[in-house]
């Protein structure tokens, strides 16, 4: 069966149509870029040949950055400059985060999202991530010696609307075209190559346990004919490896007797249990000791001793496992494969528990570390279409409910959570007054009844409603979820014909003018001129296109005849013309001339695509 | 192929409700292999917002196609006799005694395995009522008494979501 290509396999095009595509794992203790290089994903490494960048930032006062093992290493002498873990301050509020131990940093209340006071002036966490996204990016343009076409960013399966989206903002703030935001679980069944299971097979249920520094996931994946399908996602955004380290700090100082007065001594202290963790993966018992005050505290840990006051960690992984398999109407019996991902999985009690409880060994072949990234890696050559015939298609479900606030401080769910996207669901709602000419929409996320169990993420207010009595006028509220798992609302009043509309992003994801604020100040572009890197964007965009536009006349040209042929070759035509002017708007202009042009072309493609689909079944049901 | 086409002409299925879910999941899959927009990465912001619209409606068709409840109120409306479930609410006499019935001994219910025997009950009464359906849509292609089935089912999964959330406050 024919699929509609983005190039023809086997026939080779212009060396530049290979695209540099990169899978980023951007995670609470560590981010790796990969890519794949001779067919074989890969971690990229940095000059010093490590993988590993680990996520830390710190901010200098004249003005400079340190990003990773540097920005690690001073940590202990300048916690309220350094930036570990932000990735669990991604797209919360202040209010979520005051009250949780073991935050060196000084947090600052701001609309939407908190702040981070450095000696730079305070930093949003979308600032920071994008820092280390930047620094990855460099990385991969310096080993290829080219530039990046686009990135897939894993998230944790469980990341709420807020979440996704600051995360899709740092990668555009660090100047990454995001071909697709995946989830790390799926990333790393995919690392395994799980899509390419035996052939015979239904479909294989496969479950993947991802403890990282930060953050716990569990995602059940339903997987046959290269499609995956996520079926059920369960986690906890606030339980991973830095709880045991923190676990283990408290137990600590209570068996010596001793306080931490400043956050430098914390620091410290978290780092030595970090390293003591580690060492006890391989060893029996580990010397935890560390400087606090002017006393030297000192103490030998044994496995039993760090496996019984991390117990209830471990079991609060699982008590996740057993209720996501539970909403799912699924039997741990009936998973086929557990896949472990993230470094806190190397811990034996973990390993342990988990094969306990599937009642089978999991996979652990592949560094857990790594498989996250090197799954993304795939997904995006795929997506750049560097892998032609060979392509997986990934069905994402959407991990919590999305509702609008109903009379009475109740929520009305639109999109129930588990539902495949991208979707679009509508409901009608009516005016409670006469005379009513606006409406206040409130839209929230969650699995809860009541609005203030759940997360707020827009408001916004129809109006112009033309006044009528009250329950006339019929206002549809449409909820359009897509691939990344991205809401946009839109609501449109359709009783008397006159249409409001109104469309909004979520109120935490930044505005235009804060990103254009942030890259000004971001170092990535401090020293580059605006104009010229706007001009080599439209540049590469238009070039994109044109190739694009060329392939699918290759593939599908006879669906035009020869008039139609030759407005969208004079369109190429006067694109490629355009692209070697100095102004990025002409160049832009052109683009959306030749995108334009090809509406039609494009919708009989998808058509032609669609009937071989259905032709191809009807043969084979003869 | 049209993206106003109806659920059936989309999925290239007899529209009928007796369906195979082996086929009806391998052709949501191989139009979404087709119409994703993943798979036009490369091709544009308007290439980009077309797969957008065809996949949402193939997922959205999926989604119909797969419950048989849903399934047989979308046979019911294209044949002419839709569910109109909130202002037809009109039920046989003899279906609402029972449904009081039920109701009470919900209510009633101190056990679990009191809720338990209801649930079954009320299950073997909707798998009858399904394949009436079947049969009224299917074989008599009458879709007017099927649709009176349709809000008869309606009924019964009201009912079966109530006792469902009796067991959760028994078990806590």
């Amino acid at each position: 069966m024919a699929l509609l290509q983005l190039s023809e396999p086997g026939q080779s095009m212009d060396p530049h149509q290979r695209r540099v595509a990169v899978g980023i794992d951007l995670g609470t203790t560590n981010s790796l870029v990969a890519a794949v290089r001779h067919g074989v994903a890969e971690c990229l490494p940095d000059e010093q040949g490590r993988v590993i960048l680990p996520s830390a930032v710190r901010y200098l006062a004249d003005g400079g950055r340190q990003i990773g093992y540097e920005a690690l290493a001073a940590q202990v002498e300048d916690p309220k400059n350094t930036i570990t873990s932000v990735k669990r301050f991604m797209g919360r509020g202040y209010a979520e985060l005051v009250l949780r131990s073991g935050i060196s940093n000084e947090l600052v209340e701001k609309a939407g999202m908190v702040a981070i006071r450095t000696v730079l002036g305070d930093k949003s966490p979308v600032e920071v991530s994008a820092e280390i996204l930047a620094t990855l990016k460099f990385r991969a343009e310096d080993t290829f010696d080219d530039e990046v076409f686009g990135a897939v960013v894993t998230v944790p399966a469980y990341f709420d609307e807020a979440q996704r989206q600051a995360t899709k903002d740092a990668a555009q703030l660090a100047g990454l075209n995001v071909l697709r935001l995946i989830s790390e679980p799926t990333a790393a069944a995919l690392a395994y190559g799980l899509d390419h299971g035996p052939k015979d097979a239904d479909s294989r249920l496969i479950a993947v346990f991802d403890l990282g520094g930060g953050t716990f996931d569990i995602s059940i994946l339903r997987l046959s004919d290269g499609v995956f399908e996520v079926v059920a996602t369960g986690g906890d955004t606030a339980l991973g490896g830095d709880d045991y380290d923190q676990a283990l700090v408290d137990w600590f100082l209570k068996q010596l007797d001793a306080k931490v007065e400043s956050s430098i001594e914390q620091a410290a202290l978290n780092q030595a249990a970090r390293h003591c963790k580690e060492s006890l993966s391989s060893h029996g018992s580990a010397l935890l000791e560390v400087m606090v005050g002017d006393r030297m505290l000192r103490h030998q840990v044994t496995v039993a001793d760090f496996e019984s006051v991390t117990r209830e960690l471990t079991d609060r992984c699982l008590a996740v496992v057993r209720s996501t398999l539970r909403d799912a109407n699924l039997a741990a019996g009936s998973v086929e494969e557990v896949v472990m991902v993230g470094g806190s999985t190397r811990m034996p009690q973990v390993r342990r528990a988990v094969a306990q409880f599937f009642g089978r060994d999991p996979l652990v072949k592949l560094n857990p570390d790594e498989v996250v990234a090197l799954g993304a890696a795939l997904q995006a050559n795929q997506l750049a279409g560097n892998a032609g015939h060979d392509a997986t298609l990934l069905l994402d479900v959407i991990p919590l409910s999305l509702g609008l606030e109903t009379m009475g401080g109740l929520v009305e769910r639109i999109v129930p959570r588990n539902q495949t996207i991208p979707t679009a669901m509508a409901q009608d709602f009516t005016t409670y007054r006469d005379g009513q000419t606006a409406l206040a929409l409130h839209v929230v996320q969650g699995e809860r009844d009541r609005v203030e169990d759940c997360r707020s993420l827009a408001r916004f207010e129809l109006r112009g409603i033309p006044p009528m009595a009250a329950g006339v006028a019929r206002i549809r509220v449409t909820f359009t979820v897509d691939a990344n798992g991205l809401l946009s609302v839109e609501a449109c009043e359709q009783g008397s014909g006159v249409l409001a509309r109104v469309e909004v992003k979520p109120s935490y994801g930044l505005t235009d003018d804060e990103i254009a604020r942030m890259l000004k100040e971001s170092f990535s572009t401090a020293e580059v001129d605006m104009k010229m890197r706007a001009l080599t964007e439209a540049r590469v965009d238009a070039e994109r296109l044109a190739l694009a536009t060329e392939s699918a006349l290759a593939a599908d040209g006879d669906l035009l005849d020869d008039p139609e042929l030759g407005v969208v070759r004079t369109l190429i035509a006067e694109l490629r013309e355009s692209a070697t002017c100095e102004d990025a708007a002409t160049i832009e202009g052109a683009t959306q001339a030749l995108a334009r042009g090809t509406e039609e072309f494009a919708a009989r493609r998808m058509n032609r695509g669609i009937q071989q689909v259905l032709a191809g079944r009807n043969v084979e049901t003869l | 192929m049209n993206i106003q086409d109806n659920d059936f002409e989309l999925f290239g299925l007899v529209p009928r409700f007796a369906q195979h879910p082996s086929e009806l999941e391998g052709r949501w899959k191989d139009l979404q292999a087709q119409v994703h927009p993943d798979r036009f990465v490369a091709q544009g912001a308007s290439a980009q917002r077309l797969a957008m619209q065809w996949s949402v409606r193939v997922n959205e068709a999926h989604k119909r196609l797969r419950d048989p409840l849903r399934r047989a109120a979308y046979l019911c409306e294209l044949k002419g006799a839709p569910i109109g479930a909130h202002d037809n609410t009109a039920m046989p006499a003899e279906f609402l005694l029972q449904q009081m019935n039920w109701r009470e001994a919900l209510d009633e219910a101190q056990a679990r395995a009191d809720v338990e025997a209801l649930i079954a009950e009320v299950r073997k009464v909707r798998s009858q009522a399904l394949a009436r359906c079947e049969e009224l849509l299917d074989v008599e292609d009458n879709a007017s008494a099927a649709a009176q089935q349709v809000r008869r089912l309606m009924f019964l999964d009201r009912l079966l979501q109530e006792a469902g959330d009796r067991m959760d406050a028994l078990k806590a």
